[in-house]
């Protein structure tokens, strides 16, 4: 197969794709397989790292895998190589085959599906594509120009890339997806202060890296002259990065099987007011801020589905064996098989409200405005008490305006708990922080949100 | 593959590179997984590709290519070389790198059984019998267990004239029971958790493990820890297992030394370190009893950082980190070395793979052992709590103030162990606990564990770092302060 010819940094177009598909479904054909399943997944990514106010790293891969499932006599396992010659292939077959055999029959192992419909998504964008190393460059430096005129240090990342993926299987499905990828994120260091921002997009012209570091910067001097303040209860203004690396955690309580496993928090919690009643969480992968492709791991549709409506967790995810197990309908969530995770929903949208940051400033007698949070991580499964510190920027508010910096606090807090004491909702916005991939959150204000203990920064 | 090593080299050397080292990576890896006595994941991979890192106009370009042709190699080094002309549009100094000899070499790992020479079978029959051993106790809602093994060849070549070829075999297992009652959820893991203890071995580290013997200690722990006593709020003793110590050395010693957080190139993202250049030699990091080095030489053990050379081409070294208690080293490579006065690397640039660029990263960071045998340390704690197998774990982005939880704990009264204890956690600051701790077990409660998924850098590199630790206690901790709900 000669498919080597391209440049590092174009993908391939779809027919080789297919090509490969085919030559993977035809191998196959010859084996004792009774069904086949390939995924091709192809990325060329580019990154340019700046720190101490100039580039110090700066990076670009290519690399395209093909993984392939086969079936034999209930049996089901998974071979990834990255090499696309015939003789690669056709091993990854035989390394597949020779796994699935190793293993007892799995009853509940489900036939393939058959040809899908996709809804069409369009996030492929020409000019994330044209971003070049120059250009990434360039705006590093108005960046990093910006923060030393001002006696401050810039530190970030700009990046951009594309992807593309084809998921195909002996009972005639096909599937194909391709998107872009941008991102700009800075912390700017004002002495010990610093503060931070970051968006990103499959389409490099929604937000401006100059804007960006502005803000970074204005933050970053406010944050100076931080003082200590006692841990305990505060009303909180967490801003839409802080709100996604909190709820992010709650993803994979939704799925069917984590319930069946008895480890989601919503174990004998569904149809019950959980949350508070502005609450309401969805996951939809055609949301307009949402990226991902239209399908899941064994090529079914992805479903809107409605998670929590009013504060009252009302649906789960299903993959296919999810589904089958309980009676329920897939809802397109799956992940390739084989696993033991089953679902997930990967692209939750919030409900948001008509609130701000500055009105739920403006609105609070004394509280915190949180910038960003860091380290998270469940301390207990069950009442999603999640621990982790505040970073980059955290505030007194005071009468209805910030007065001053504060110092960092660590918190423990539930998830439950707070979304039962949401006070004032934001616009949902594509939020982008370190801890969740990226969902539509908005802007929260929170009251009794735990602060343990305070840190000496 | 030194063919293709010497093509992107000297493409890079036309194009303009000053410097040049290129490493070609094949990496393949089996995972198996059982959850509930069903087979979960069974897979197998392999990747191989080609990364080269130049410097141009005294900055950094890296490209790399899984189209491993004369002409894709080509490419993917001319791109290098592009890309570091693009970054000294935005430099700040040129970049220096401390001397360092060629060496031409070829190492493995030593390993007495190949894992993936081992039957399929027999490993997937050894991961089912633990769990269903597990599933056997009542209570248990929810068995796990995992085995996961790699094989990672990789060859490196510099333009100052390295040539190296390294085979390391890694093996991973552990198992897992977690019981939901009531509103509770417990679980406990064995070696330890987040998928067992990991080394670079072979399938010698299976055999070492006993699951059999211990997958019904494990899942009898679990159900019982919903009727243990909940971990007391309150400032006192702390005896760490040596597990949940390695995580400690691991985040509240291996990262702050890492001197690319210390010179603030990851503020972005994993974050800076409270040990300004100032504090070398200066800062009293820890009791006078507690003693550290960073360690990759395979005469510290088979750990996950351990190597004949790191992936800048240095050998191998021993760091001293802490001596006595005092501050006396950080991790460096080529290019920061001289900014902490070494005339060398200590060497701990590593990769995950071919496609990402070497970054400073732990090795083997390791408390060497102390005096105590176990039994005496616990007979003579009067009133304490012992905290074992790690269950969350956070800590501030300058790597100071901490807390952890572990899956179970003990009360000490009396110098006996006396009852279990559910929820169990601690906090505190990095200098004030390390300079409280008065007691260290000696060499045969020692274990090197490994610490599989250390993520860094951006994009993200998941690495594998080694921890030796033997069970140790702390004064005048704060513990419980995780379930506080003050």
């Amino acid at each position: 197969m000669k498919l080597l010819s391209k440049a590092a940094a174009e993908l391939l177009p779809e027919r080789d794709l297919r090509r490969i598909v085919d030559t993977v479904l035809r191998l196959a054909k010859s084996t004792v397989g009774e069904e086949t399943e390939v995924h091709v997944d192809e990325v060329a990514n580019a990154l340019t790292r700046f720190a101490n106010n100039g580039i110090h790293q700066n990076v670009a891969e290519h690399g395209l895998t093909v993984s392939i499932r086969t079936v034999t006599d209930g049996r089901t396992a998974r071979a990834t190589t990255n090499r696309i010659d015939e003789d690669s292939l056709r091993a990854a077959i035989e390394t597949s085959l020779s796994l699935a055999h190793s293993q007892p029959k799995d009853p509940r192992l489900l036939p393939m599906p058959g040809k899908q419909r996709y809804r069409r998504v369009n996030r492929f964008i020409k000019q994330t594509v044209a971003l070049s190393a120059e250009g990434r460059a360039r705006a590093v430096r108005r960046a990093c120009d910006l923060a030393v005129k001002k006696g401050q240090v810039a530190a970030g990342i700009y990046s951009s890339g594309q992807s593309q993926s084809a998921l195909a299987n002996s009972r005639g499905l096909f599937a194909s997806y391709r998107e872009t990828h941008s991102e700009f994120s800075i912390t700017v260091q004002e002495g010990p202060a610093a503060s931070w921002a970051k968006a990103n997009s499959a389409d490099v012209r929604a937000f401006d890296p100059q804007k960006l570091a502005a803000r970074a910067s204005e933050k970053s001097h406010l944050a100076v002259n931080a003082r200590e303040l006692a841990p305990g209860r505060y009303t909180v203004i967490l801003e839409p990065a802080a709100v996604l690396d909190l709820v992010g955690f709650l993803f994979y309580d939704f799925a069917a099987t984590a319930l069946a496993d008895k480890r989601s928090c919503l174990n004998d919690r569904m149809g019950k007011q959980l949350f508070g009643q502005n609450i309401s969480i969805t996951d939809d992968v055609y949301h307009s801020l949402q990226q991902g492709a239209p399908f899941d791991g064994e090529g079914l549709p992805r479903q809107r589905v409605v998670l929590v409506d009013r504060g009252i967790p009302k649906n789960l995810v299903y993959s296919r064996a999810a589904a089958k197990a309980t009676g329920k309908k897939p809802t397109g969530h799956g992940f390739a098989l084989p696993n033991e995770y089953g679902e997930a929903p990967m692209n939750l949208v919030f409900g948001g409200g008509d609130s701000s940051i500055e009105k739920m400033v403006a609105s609070t007698d004394r509280g915190l405005l949180v910038t960003r949070l860091w380290y998270i991580r469940e301390v207990d499964p069950y009442e999603k008490v999640m621990t982790g510190m505040t970073r980059d920027g955290l505030f007194l508010v005071e009468n209805g305006k910030v007065t001053g910096a504060v110092r960092n606090f660590r918190f423990n807090q539930s998830l439950i708990e707070m979304l039962k004491n949401v006070e004032l909702l934001g616009p949902a916005v594509r939020a982008a922080g370190e801890e969740a991939f990226e969902m539509v959150v908005p802007a929260m204000k929170v009251r009794n949100f735990h602060f343990s203990e305070a840190t000496k920064f | 593959m030194w063919d293709l090593c010497t093509n992107a080299l000297d493409t890079a050397r036309l194009r303009g590179a000053a410097y040049g080292d290129v490493r070609v990576m094949h990496l393949r890896q089996r995972d198996l997984t059982t959850k509930n006595g069903q087979v979960g994941t069974l897979s197998q991979s392999e990747s191989i590709g080609l990364g080269i890192r130049v410097l141009a106009n005294g900055a950094w370009g890296f490209a790399s290519t899984d189209r491993l042709t004369r002409e894709g190699v080509a490419t993917c080094a001319a791109q290098s070389v592009s890309i570091a002309k693009a970054s000294a549009l935005a430099k700040r100094s040129e970049v220096v790198l401390a001397p360092e000899k060629a060496y031409v070499d070829s190492w493995q790992s030593p390993f007495r059984k190949d894992p993936f020479e081992i039957p399929l079978e027999t490993q997937l029959a050894l991961l089912l019998a633990a769990d269903a051993e597990m599933r056997s106790v009542k209570g248990v809602t929810l068995t796990e267990t995992d085995m996961q093994f790699r094989k990672i060849d990789s060859w490196f070549a510099s333009s100052i004239g390295s040539r190296i070829h390294q085979r390391k075999v890694i093996s991973g297992c552990g198992i897992a029971a977690t019981s939901f009652q009531g509103e509770e959820i417990q679980k406990r893991s064995y070696p330890n958790s987040f998928g067992g203890q990991h080394a670079l071995q072979g399938y010698e580290l299976v055999d070492s493990l006993d699951l059999m013997r211990n997958a019904p200690i494990v899942a009898e722990e679990a159900a019982a820890l919903h009727s243990a006593a909940q971990c007391p709020e309150k400032v006192g003793t702390l005896i760490l297992g040596a597990s949940q110590l390695g995580l400690q050395i691991h985040e509240s010693i291996g990262h702050p030394i890492e001197l690319d957080r210390v010179l603030g190139q990851e503020a972005n993202f994993a974050g800076t370190s409270f040990l300004t250049l100032d504090q070398l030699n200066q800062l009293k990091y820890a009791s006078s009893i507690v003693n550290v080095v960073a360690d990759a030489r395979l005469d510290h053990g088979q750990g996950l950082g351990t190597f004949a050379y790191d992936d800048e081409g240095v050998p191998a070294q021993c760091t001293d980190i802490i001596k006595a208690g005092k501050f006396r080293g950080y991790l460096s490579n080529r290019e920061t070395a001289h900014l902490v006065g070494l005339d060398r690397s200590s060497g701990t640039m590593r990769t995950e793979s071919w496609n990402r660029l070497p970054i400073i990263r732990m090795t083997n960071v390791s408390l060497l052992p102390g005096t105590w045998d176990y039994d005496d340390l616990i007979a003579d704690t009067h009133d304490g709590i012992l905290m074992e197998t790690n269950r969350s774990w956070s800590i501030d982005d300058r790597r100071y103030q901490f807390q952890f939880s572990t899956e179970i704990g003990w009360e000490i009264k009396g110098g006996k162990k006396i009852r279990m204890l559910k929820n169990p956690s601690y906090s505190g600051i990095t200098t004030e606990f390390w300079n409280s701790c008065d007691a260290i077990c000696r060499f045969n409660h020692w274990t090197l564990w490994g610490t599989p998924n250390c993520g860094k850098g951006q994009p993200m590199q998941t690495m594998g770092t080694g921890h030796g630790a033997s069970p140790a206690r702390f004064r005048n901790v704060r513990i419980g302060t995780a379930f506080s709900n003050q």
